[in-house]
């Protein structure tokens, strides 16, 4: 550590900066400097930037820092042997929440460069296209003979060599499309830009009249906008996502002979002995050879109690250990893993998804053979009605690709995506699954999972006012020395009540059973029914004081804050909803009944819930499904859509189309709003497009259409579609 | 007329100026981060120590 100081303020130390400027340490190349990537979720002004760069700088072996506050997050360059936990320790002392993340699985980089190439060549169609329309302006308001021809010339130099450059992506997915004999937008599209290409200089060369290089430029540049539009919505979405998944650094601690060492869970053999610390995950599947303690299962099978285990008992991968130490041998390791096998249902379900027609999808489906058809006609009729007059006929025929190409149809979906998907990231919801939105949109009825969906999955004590202050001084005072959740509840809850502090001594936690110390010379015991001495009480927790009376403690799952909101919300709307748990009857019928929730099914297993999703399904309904579990994850996949909050399993979140990143829930009725409301943009937005090509059709079909008009229908047509985008909320 | 042989390439090396340095911004990563940079320029530390 260096004799550094630091300043530690509560909410936002950089508002409330210091002193003393950092001067970066200009070495970069010094040997063995890594970099460390740091999630820095609570950042937000320029101040935060200034704190956490200038605090990181004092520290030794720091050698450069760069806060990036659009994706809250730090990349900071260290010399050899420093640990990523000094720094995140150093970023806490400034004031602020640090995550490392891990740097492989977060090299996202592939989305980044598509977004970057397809920025560059945006940014070289439009300085063409603004450089040919000057020219082609001079052109239209009257130049005439060798000027004109001039202007042409020049339009083409600039123009054929911007096509080439910038309407590649077209051309190749064109192509692509050919190949496996199939029609897409990007066929008429890229016939448009390159017939108007072609006649344009076949016109200049034989000193016609029209040109259509700005035509096929701002072609090409609207619908580069639209294409990048999409990808940076992607990259934004799938950066994010990464970002999760890097925040779970998959290791295991493994014990070898001469001691434990942290291994990545990849490396993890069938055999190995692992230490499981309470708090942990279980990293593999596998049986319990030593210890004693209490595994939250809530992910695998939706039971909120803690249940008990011991040596020889089953471990599986994801479960999460609450009181002791435990060591294991693995059984099951990689593909062989229960959550592996989740996985393997999942990509099965991904492959329907990704059969899904969009609505982008279904009208090129119906647009690129009717364009060609119509621009096909236009040639035929001409040929007739002037007799073989080849170079007029085509001129007809390359106007009408030109005017009918889909440049409003390009940014109409685009542009509402990226206006919804921002709204929705904003509000906490981050869409994955590039036709979630759609979907989102078309749901008719919606399935929850309980624990950890509609509840938080953590107990809350819900009788401590019938407690009398002295059991509780002494329960609270038990509760403390241990991190099981019901421990923490407890103290929790009494935070609130101004209780005496009571001295107790010998404080042992139990693995498993519960919490035992010694007050006044006599011992006392908080823990489950029968370890206490209860008889017949269940799985309650229950207090023993020194004189032998017992006070019971019940708990209950809290909700997940919105979830009254929510469901009222969906009622609202008319779709009807469904209650769908792996827990017992009692707690979901109670939790039905809180939440006003009708249809509720309890013990459901993993595959159950699969099945009913399926019957769904297949009674043609469109399900949205809300939920956390591993033992969700099969039906998320197979739900039309289906969302997953942050606090989720890896696993898990991959199957869902969206995450709700907070914890609020009722951000989940405006989702569905801002869905609805995109879907209307987007077929207000065809509808534009067809409006104004039943205008614009007849007048290229009957030879009017000149390059002027061309241009202004174009551009209009494409900035009506991207207002209207913006309405959508 | 003959003016245009001069306005032309001024207009269009006018432009080339404008993608060159367009082309200098993407290569130098400068769209990475907008919000951070919106953020930065409001801060103070170069206002009280402009010498760094």
């Amino acid at each position: 550590m260096s004799a550094t100081e630091y300043h530690s303020a509560a909410v936002c130390p950089g508002c409330i900066a210091g002193e003393g400027v950092a001067r970066r340490a200009a070495d970069d190349a010094s040997l063995g400097a890594r970099d460390i990537q740091l999630s820095l979720p609570t950042i937000h002004c320029a101040a935060c930037i200034s704190t956490v760069e200038r605090g990181l700088m004092q520290r030794a072996g720091v050698e450069d820092v760069r806060v990036n506050l659009t994706r809250k997050r730090a990349t900071v360059r260290v010399a050899a042997g420093v640990e990523t936990a000094d720094i995140v320790r150093a970023v806490s002392s400034l004031g602020y929440e640090a995550q490392p993340l891990d740097a492989a699985t977060l090299s996202a980089g592939e989305s980044d460069r598509a977004a970057r190439d397809l920025a560059m060549r945006l940014g070289v169609a439009g300085f063409s296209m603004m450089n040919v329309m000057l020219l082609s302006v001079a052109v239209w308001s009257g130049a005439s003979d060798a000027t004109r021809d001039l202007f042409h010339w020049i339009s083409a130099a600039i123009a054929l060599p911007t096509i080439a450059f910038s309407a590649q992506p077209f051309f190749r997915s064109a192509l692509s499309a050919l190949k496996v004999a199939r029609l897409n937008m990007d066929v008429p599209i890229s016939l448009a830009i390159l017939l108007a290409g072609a006649m344009s200089l076949y016109e200049t060369i034989s000193h016609g009249e029209h040109a259509y290089f700005d035509a096929a430029l701002s072609l090409t540049f609207f619908l580069l906008a639209g294409r990048y539009l999409d990808q940076k919505m992607r990259s934004t979405a799938r950066s994010a996502a990464a970002e999760l998944a890097a925040m779970e650094v998959p290791v295991a601690l493994r014990l070898s002979g001469d001691g434990a060492e942290t291994v990545s869970v990849r490396d993890v053999a069938v055999d190995d002995l692992l230490m499981v610390q309470p708090g942990a995950r279980v990293p593999v599947d596998g049986v319990i050879t030593e210890g004693n303690s209490e595994l939250d299962r809530a992910f695998l099978t939706g039971e909120t109690d803690p249940v008990a285990v011991g040596p020889g008992a089953d471990l599986k991968a994801g479960e999460v250990n609450l009181t002791g130490a435990l060591i294991m041998r693995a059984t099951a390791v990689g593909g062989d893993t229960l959550l592996h096998n989740l996985a393997e249902l999942i990509s099965n379900a991904e492959a329907a998804k990704s059969r899904y027609n969009t609505l982008a999808d279904r009208a090129a489906r119906i647009y690129a053979p009717a364009v060609h058809l119509l621009a096909l006609i236009g040639f035929i009729v001409w040929m007739y009605v002037t007799g073989g007059d080849v170079r007029h006929a085509l001129n007809i025929a390359v106007a009408l690709l030109i005017i009918t190409c889909p440049c409003a149809l390009g940014l109409a979906v685009p542009a509402v995506s990226t206006v919804a998907s921002g709204r929705l990231f904003r509000l906490g919801l981050l869409v994955k699954h590039p036709s979630a939105l759609e979907r989102l949109a078309e749901v008719d009825e919606v399935i929850f999972d309980k624990t950890g969906t509609l509840t938080r999955g953590t107990p809350v004590c819900t009788n401590m006012a019938d407690l009398p202050d002295s059991a509780l001084s002494v329960a609270v005072a038990l509760a403390e020395a241990s991190g099981h959740p019901r421990s923490r509840a407890i103290v929790e809850a009494a935070r609130g009540r101004d209780l005496p502090r009571v001295r107790v001594t010998d404080i042992v936690e139990v693995p498993g059973f519960g919490v035992e110390g010694t007050l006044n010379g006599a011992q006392i015991r908080l823990g489950r029914a029968q370890w206490v001495g209860a008889e017949g009480a269940g799985s309650g927790t229950v207090l023993r004081l020194a004189d032998g009376a017992l006070h019971d403690f019940r708990f209950e799952d809290a909700l997940r804050p919105g979830a009254v909101g929510l469901i009222a919300a969906l009622k609202a709307r008319g779709l009807p909803v469904t209650l769908l748990s792996g827990d017992a009857e009692a707690p979901v019928r109670s939790l039905a009944d809180d939440l006003g929730i009708e249809t509720w099914h309890a013990g459901v297993l993993p595959d159950g819930k699969a099945d009913l999703l399926r019957q769904r399904a297949e009674a043609g309904k469109r399900v949205l499904m809300v939920g956390d579990g591993l033992n969700d994850t099969a039906a998320l996949a197979l739900a039309h859509v289906s969302i997953a909050p942050a606090s989720a399993l890896e696993a898990t979140r991959v199957a869902a189309d969206l995450v709700l990143m907070g914890a609020d829930l009722s951000k989940i009725a405006d989702g569905l709003r801002i869905a609805g409301s995109a879907r209307r943009r987007i077929l207000e937005n065809f509808g534009v497009a067809a409006v104004y090509n039943m205008i614009a059709v007849p007048v290229a079909f009957l030879g009017f259409a000149t390059p002027l008009a061309a241009a202004i229908a174009m551009s209009s047509s494409s900035i009506i579609v991207s207002l209207n985008a913006l309405r959508t909320r | 007329m003959e003016v245009l042989s001069l306005l032309i390439p001024i207009s269009i090396g006018l432009g080339a100026i404008g993608l060159a340095a367009f082309f200098w911004t993407m290569k130098s990563q400068q769209y990475d981060d907008p919000e951070g940079d919106a953020a930065r320029i409001l801060r103070d530390d170069y206002d009280d120590h402009p010498a760094d």
